[in-house]
């Protein structure tokens, strides 16, 4: 006889399991997917949402957190998506529109030369096993119930090829917009190959109000060939109160490319973002930035695996936080070297700024090291704003409030001045002025 | 006596030293000159025996015995010392700590006995007359938070307190102000003697008018590419290094 | 200095692995029957002439035990222990209560002889008269397997009013004080091993220092497992009263066997308004062989409570033994203005797994606290730094400092770092910095260019890299200590 110990399963769980049972047949994808979402959903299911027992997910407790679970997005009608196209005409070129988690390809503009964009929902149906296999990209850290879930509902994203060689200049704009009326669950996945020794820059926006309601919950995959050198940012701005957003990200860096991420987020419900990052070829150098702004009852998590499994990697893991009123700022960051990794490089720095007594700030910098001849580190620092320079800028004849936004600015803007673009650092850091001058309002 | 004979030395796939040679007689003072990146720090590493460097042909001899296969604590027990271009931070590790570490394993090595602690003391004292070192120096740890400057005079110390047989300063000057640089070469001096040689490494001439060389050997790509007596130094201090490595491109 | 010339010679006299503390005495003992049970808990209160609320608290613990798990979150692998295959009892025949040293069973002297700890103190003031330093004594308390046979200069520090005996003294003559504090910073539910400990505790010292009373002397307690199959449970509680100050060492050693040894204490501290207490460890338990085999497995809960104002407790620790270490000691900043402080050297070779840190719960305001971790990997250790420190929403000025830096010294170890920085509120200021690297190329060039062999070199390196942290133990403890950092590291360069 065997006792099989089954937890009680929350409300929000239940409706995941039910919103699974009635859309996998509508789901796209071959039989073969169709198996796979059915053994990853049995995954997340045997591991339920995660709570604080599990140790990535020990500041966020999901179980708790997520209440209900929304019904899945409707797919969008071509005339809702039609409405959108005056708006999306006013956005930066070239672009791909995702309408409520779905390829637009109407609403994107056109593609410059060496990049090849196809729907997810497409590559799923035409079922090609190694894009299945890249789709899957689930290296073991990344064994995680939600991207679990992910993999099982996964309605659209995008495939985007860029070709070996191909340099770009201007970024390409991925865009989330949304036309639900009714509050709403979506689910994307999305995946970026990037060939050897190409030049190529990716950025992630909001149109309207798209990505800030309801439940998402995105997986974008990087596999970045030898040589190359991407950029990519990040845009995660304006999250409605009750809104839950999951971004998981992984990326696979090959041998002397460069790869730089940053990420911004202001006004969060609850942003979880999970970066696993995984240096395979040798001497390669990636640089992952965060900024995270956060008001009200706000909870923004950032947590980060970084694998390197080559030698000569140069890693930079850089991430701030601002906390005011009752918001909770997560930094979780664990360097992983494996014995072949010899001259490994690898840094992390998390800094808090708690401005609240009612705020809070959990940090967890982690090393694991198993390399000899290694460089690595980390720090973590919280604390207010330094009196010091206050005083400073006081005397200097600043009145308080300003000089303090003067501070809170700077330390915000450090890391998005290191964007790379121009244009991406103008209108980044608008949206930190804007949060500020929320801040100044209220 | 110091005898290089036909030394080859390369990183990875870079050739540093090509087929050099170079003769220093005991008691000598003879000071290589030459402009950045000829291979001068390279040929005082050679010689006191770091490991990054392939020795791809020729010996380093000293008083005739090939040194190139000691280990480097080995070839300071037979007498060579190299005052570093930049001295290295030991932390946690006081100076006078290090002072007895060094001699004990040197006199250990040699099979004498170590010193008693008042011998030890007297040994340390005048050495840091000589170089004007105050006591409490000798209680930080080695070279943590001392200037550039500081470092050297202090490496320049340890020189004149372990009375090596052979001594290649190298690039000493840079970094002292004109007061530590008479210091530094008074202490020098003080240790000159018939049996006792030093190659000193200096990128400029003014080194050499304070610690007068007995020869002067001007090296550049990788080789000697000229020696003679102290007046070629000023020579290069007025013409520069410009026809030597005009030479080595052509 | 001397110390340093003296790591080298040992580094270079021994051979590998060699661990001097391995002897196994032939002292007859008395033991419980083997295994764990309710009567083998009412056997051990038995033995030590308990009350009952004591026996009743043992069995609480025990029967919430039974319902607990064994921890899995800590970086350590091993089999797993058989707690119905252990004696939780084992004393030396002759050492009930032995009111004076001349009535200790000679072989156990001449055990605590072999280990270099002094006992007879007639001998000991000989010696420190000779030396003209009377700050220089040590009063010790030592226990073997599950008994302490002896405490010394007992009478000394009763006159300033200090008491310092065995907890099972304390039980019978200070009932009052060990009802009060017992269990009152490590509750009997606090943690698996925790829970094991309350309901089996052996021995262990008790130490009390009245009000506005600065001990006159270290105090030590010297633990010793010798039978086999016998896990050691000792217990340590220690009280500063008001404007007290203590300061408290431990040693301990094993023999070496191949099978592994359990040992799992509670140690307690109590410091009320301005007091202070210093906790320094130097843990030379077995480490097991060379391919890994015995060695102590030490499970160990240590905490201190900063109960009043202005108090201060600090842990210095040295860990070089042992299979596995599990142990965090940590401070519970409640006091208003009251500081923790935490300093570690945790060096491990061969197999050893240690997994260690602190915690620093800052509840009070304007506490302050500071944790200077010092990891060495070696040969195919796992060693690993674990903490946490966390401020209240009330804990106003909380400040922290915490520096891990890590060594390795070959490739087929590993040294990690598993921080948890919990700030609730804004006015808390905490900074945290670590390393990993190797000892630099560079600096051991530099040494042997001077004329240190590679051991050396790296022996002095070593040092280097703990001395902030060897500063903080007592003179003579300083001194053993950093032979046993070389001795530790034997073997280990390539």
């Amino acid at each position: 006889m065997s006792i099989q110990i089954i937890p009680t399963a929350t409300a929000a769980e239940n409706a995941l399991a039910e919103a699974f049972r009635e859309a996998k047949a509508n789901l796209p994808g071959t039989a073969s997917v169709a198996e796979q979402r059915a053994q990853a959903f049995e995954a997340f299911a045997r591991a339920g949402l995660p709570n604080r027992r599990i140790e990535a997910w020990h500041y966020t407790d999901l179980r708790n957190l997520m209440r209900r679970a929304l019904p899945l997005a409707p797919l969008p009608s071509q005339a809702q998506i039609a409405k959108l196209a005056a708006e999306a005409a006013e956005l930066p070129s070239p672009r791909l529109v995702l309408v409520d988690g779905v390829f637009a390809p109407d609403l994107s503009g056109p593609l410059p030369a060496g990049v090849k964009v196809t729907s997810l929902a497409a590559a799923l149906a035409e079922g090609e096993p190694a894009l299945i296999e890249g789709l899957a990209a689930a290296w073991a850290e990344a064994d995680d119930a939600m991207v679990s879930l992910n993999a099982a509902l996964m309605q659209d994203g995008l495939v985007i090829d860029v070709a070996p060689g191909t340099v770009l200049e201007a970024p390409l704009h991925i865009v989330y917009a949304t036309v639900a009326s009714e509050p709403a669950a979506r689910f994307s996945r999305s995946l970026v190959r990037v060939g050897a020794g190409a030049t190529f820059r990716l950025n992630e926006m909001s149109l309207g109000q798209g990505g800030r309601t309801g439940q998402t919950n995105n997986v974008l995959i990087f596999d970045i060939g030898d040589n190359a050198n991407v950029a990519h940012s990040l845009s995660l701005t304006g999250t409605e109160p009750n809104s839950l957003r999951l971004e998981t990200f992984l990326v696979k860096v090959g041998a002397r490319a460069k790869f730089d991420s940053f990420a911004l987020i202001t006004g969060a419900g609850l942003v979880r973002r999970q970066i696993y990052k995984l240096f395979n070829g040798a001497d390669a150098k990636a640089s992952l930035r965060g900024v995270s702004l956060l008001r009200g009852r706000e909870h923004a998590d950032t947590t980060l695996f970084v694998r390197h499994s080559a030698p000569g990697c140069e890693g930079r893991q850089n991430f701030r936080y601002i906390l005011d009123d009752e918001a909770t700022g997560v930094f979780q960051g664990k360097i992983v070297v494996d014995r072949i990794a010899q001259k490994t490089d690898g840094r992390m720095l998390a800094k808090a700024l708690v401005l609240s007594d009612e705020a809070t700030m959990n940090s967890r910098p982690e090393l694991e090291i198993f390399a000899d001849d290694v460089a690595c580190g980390h720090g973590a620092t919280i604390g207010g704003l330094s009196e010091d320079q206050l005083f400073y800028l006081q005397s200097r004849g600043l009145p308080a409030h300003e000089a303090e936004a003067l501070l809170l600015e700077a330390f915000a803007a450090e890391l998005v001045d290191e964007i790379g673009d121009e244009d991406l650092i103008a209108a980044y850091r608008a949206d930190v002025a804007a949060w500020l001058a929320g801040r100044a309002d209220a | 006596m110091l005898e290089v004979k036909n030394l080859s030395v390369s990183i990875g796939d870079r050739e540093i030293l090509k087929d050099l040679n170079l003769t220093v007689a005991d008691g000598e003072v003879a000071a290589i000159m030459g402009p950045n990146g000829s291979g001068k720090s390279t040929l005082s590493y050679v010689i006191a025996g770091k490991r990054d460097y392939e020795v791809t042909s020729g010996e380093v001899l000293l008083d005739g015995e090939n040194v190139l296969d000691l280990s480097a604590d080995e070839r300071a027990a037979k007498g060579l010392f190299l005052a570093f271009q930049y001295p290295v931070e030991i932390p946690g590790v006081t100076t006078m700590t290090f002072l007895k570490a060094t001699l004990n394993a040197i006199r250990r090595q040699r099979g004498e006995p170590e010193l008693s602690i008042p011998d030890f003391m007297k040994r340390v004292n005048a050495a840091a007359a000589k170089l004007d070192i105050k006591s409490d120096l000798l209680k930080r740890a080695v070279n943590v938070g001392f200037s550039g400057g500081e470092k050297k005079r202090m490496d320049i110390f340890q020189m004149a307190f372990l009375e090596p047989r052979f001594a290649i300063l190298d690039e000493t000057d840079s970094g002292l102000d004109i007061d530590a640089l008479r210091i530094v070469a008074d202490g020098v001096n003080a240790l000159r003697t018939k049996t006792r040689s030093f190659l000193v490494i200096t990128h400029y001439q003014r080194l050499l008018e304070y610690i007068v060389p007995d020869k002067v050997h001007v090296m550049a790509g990788g080789r000697i590419v000229r020696s003679g007596s102290k007046e070629l130094a000023l020579e290069l201090e007025k013409n520069g290094y410009r026809d030597y490595v005009e030479a080595e491109v052509a | 200095m001397a110390a340093v010339q003296e790591t080298i010679d040992r580094v270079k006299s021994i051979d590998v692995s060699e661990y001097k503390y391995g002897f196994f005495s032939e002292i007859e003992s008395e033991k419980a029957p083997k295994g764990l049970n309710e009567d083998i808990v009412r056997f051990i209160s038995a033995k030590k002439n308990e009350p009952e609320w004591l026996t009743e608290w043992r069995l609480e613990a025990y029967r919430r035990w039974q319902t607990m798990q064994e921890p899995r979150w800590a970086r350590v692998a091993y089999a797993p222990i058989a707690y119905q295959d252990l004696y939780y009892y084992a004393a030396p025949k002759t050492a009930a209560g032995p009111k004076s040293l001349d009535e200790v069973d000679p072989e156990l002297l001449k055990v605590y002889e072999k280990l270099g700890i002094p006992l007879n103190e007639r001998a000991i003031l000989a010696g420190v008269e000779g030396a003209g330093e009377a700050s220089s004594r040590v009063a010790v308390d030592a226990v073997f397997d599950s008994v302490s046979v002896i405490t010394t200069f007992k009478e000394e520090l009763a006159k300033a009013g200090v008491i310092f005996c065995a907890i099972s003294e304390a039980v019978r003559t200070h009932p009052e004080l060990v009802r009060k504090y017992l269990g009152s910073v490590v509750p009997p539910t606090d943690n698996f091993f925790a829970t094991l400990n309350s309901a089996v505790f052996s021995d262990g010292s008790f130490v009390y220092v009245p009000p506005g009373v600065r001990c006159p002397m270290e105090l030590s307690t010297y633990f010793r497992i010798n039978e086999k199959n016998t896990g050691q449970f000792e217990r340590t509680l220690i009280i500063a009263d008001k404007g007290a100050y203590v300061s408290y060492l431990e040693g301990c050693t094993a023999p070496k066997r191949d099978e592994n040894q359990l040992h799992a204490a509670v140690v307690e501290l109590i410091a009320l308004d301005d007091a202070e207490i210093k906790y320094s460890t130097v843990q030379n338990w077995y480490p097991g062989d060379a391919e890994g085999k015995g060695g102590v497995y030490n499970f160990v809960t240590k905490r201190g409570d900063c109960r009043g104002a202005n108090s201060k407790i600090s842990w210095t620790q040295v860990e070089t033994g042992s299979a596995i270490t599990w142990k965090y000691p940590s401070c519970i900043l409640r006091g208003d203005n009251s500081r923790g402080e935490f300093y570690s050297i945790a060096i491990s070779n061969g197999h050893q797994q240690v997994d260690s840190g602190t915690k620093m719960i800052h509840l009070g305001k304007n506490t302050t606290s500071r944790v200077i971790s010092k990891g060495i990997a070696a040969g195919a250790s796992q060693n690993t730094y674990r903490g946490q420190i966390s401020s209240h929403r009330k804990a106003t000025g909380a400040r922290n400092f915490t520096n891990c830096d890590s060594l390795l010294i070959g490739n087929d170890c590993g040294a990690h770092t598993v921080p948890y920085i919990e700030a609730h509120n804004h006015s808390t200021q905490f900074e945290h910095e670590a390393t990993t690297s190797k000892i630099s190329e560079d600096q051991l060039f530099y040494c042997m260019q001077r004329g240190l062999n590679a051991e050396e070199a790296t022996a002095l390196i070593v040092n280097g890299f703990v001395r902030d942290v060897l500063q903080q133990l007592p003179m003579e403890f300083a001194v053993e200590a950093q032979k046993l950092i070389a001795v530790s590291l034997e073997g280990s360069v390539g």
